[in-house]
């Protein structure tokens, strides 16, 4: 295979993955690297140096969209990025002192589990209005639009929360993804915010947090001008097509299928890396 | 001029689009020229990592290579314009919450920016 040949079939895989990550509600980044990694036999390095170019790429890409819903709260986004930017340079530092083959089984693991919770359905609409003297303090709260008018919420569990976005910014440079899953478990489950604005301000932070990491990997040599190039423009152009489908349809079928997929990935990449062959 | 919670917003996502935009286009300018001047041979191989070349991983050492026409070095401009975009959006943020004389959110703001600027310095 040829380089024209070879930039042509990562553009295609990456425009797929895009779709798949789009549709699913899980990003770009969770999608691509496996196949890099798994079918192009990629080193993961390089795998996870193009994946978070385009996580940046899709996430900046989408905010405009999500902005003029009037969902994603700024200043909730913009506290908890100080817990994922710091786990993401913590998780820059990780990636070059763990083997290749506890990236892939990690790697793996948040694969099963972001398949795992995109069905787990107990999501609360509205959130709650319950004081809370950390958030209040903070500042954490807001309103949203809904059919009944605009509806307040407060945060809670500011601390966990918190925490956990820690580990989602470690996820995110560890493994060169957008950890979208764990963020909107920090603040859909423990914070109990609306569902609605976990989820678009999840998008919103994920450009920020992977930029934390990206001058630590462009400075290692991850980030390969050749792989990037199809791999970002073909993530971009796919999960911007993505997201207008979602607009359009009812894709829950779809939705369970793609998951499927991503259970696939999840075992392959385990596998592979426990008898050495990523 | 008043600034509201809503008007940043917009601001901040039409900023982000932009910059995306025109990274996407100058990443496409680069892989044209990247592709046009690629050797007949076999497609690099990626599967042992060594690190891309010394001048791919600077600023100064990526701008000397696009001077000089080097496509890989185009692409990588590309990638350093999109790893820009979400620190002009703090930055961005940052001014907004100081025009609304929100101090706490401006600080906060200030502590995200040194933490990617702390990141991005490793590029020097």
């Amino acid at each position: 295979m040829n380089t024209a040949e070879f930039s042509g079939f990562l553009f295609f895989s990456s425009v797929l993955a895009g779709l798949l990550g789009a549709l699913t509600g899980l990003g770009g980044g969770v999608v691509i690297v496996p196949v890099l990694a798994l079918l192009f036999h990629v080193d993961i390095h390089y795998a996870i140096g193009a994946s978070l170019v385009s996580v940046i790429a899709t996430s900046s890409g989408a905010a405009a969209a999500y902005v003029r819903e009037g969902y994603s709260n700024i200043r909730i986004g913009m506290f908890l990025e100080i817990a994922t930017t710091l786990g993401a340079v913590f998780g820059a530092y990780l990636t070059a002192r763990v083997s290749t083959h506890a990236i892939g089984i990690v790697f793996g693991l948040v694969l099963l589990y972001s398949a795992f919770a995109s069905f787990k359905g107990k999501h609360s609409e509205t959130g709650t209005t319950k004081a809370d003297k950390l958030a209040t303090r903070l500042r954490l709260r807001g309103n949203f639009p809904h059919a009944t008018g605009d509806v307040g919420y407060v945060a809670q569990h500011v601390p966990a929360g918190f925490g956990l976005m820690f580990s989602a910014g470690t996820l995110s440079g560890l493994l060169g993804i957008g950890s979208g899953a764990v963020k909107v478990l920090a603040m859909d489950q423990a914070m109990k915010l609306p569902f609605k604005v976990s989820t678009t301000t999840s998008n919103f932070m994920i450009g920020v947090t992977a930029a934390a990491s990206a001058g630590i990997y462009l400075s290692r040599g991850y980030i390969s001008p050749g792989l990037a190039m199809p791999v970002m423009l073909g993530v971009l152009a796919g999960s911007l097509t993505g997201a207008k489908i979602l607009v359009h349809s009812n894709v829950k079928t779809l939705r369970i299928v793609f998951s499927l997929v991503i259970v696939a990935l999840g075992i392959e990449m385990i596998v592979n890396s426990v008898t050495g062959r990523l | 001029m008043r600034v509201t919670d809503e008007g940043l917003e917009i601001a901040i996502g039409r900023m982000l689009q932009a910059g995306v935009l025109l990274a996407a286009a100058v990443v496409l300018v680069g892989g044209v020229l990247y592709l046009f001047h690629a050797p007949a041979g076999p497609r690099p191989d990626y599967s042992h990592f060594h690190g891309v070349a010394e001048h791919l991983r600077t600023p100064s050492g990526i701008w000397h290579g696009v001077v000089h026409g080097d496509a890989e070095s185009v692409i990588q401009l590309g990638l350093l314009l999109l790893i820009a975009t979400p620190v002009v959006r703090v930055m961005l943020a940052g001014v907004g919450f100081l025009m609304e004389r929100d101090r706490l959110y401006f600080w906060v703001s200030a502590i995200v920016l040194a933490v990617l600027l702390y990141s991005l310095w490793h590029i020097q």
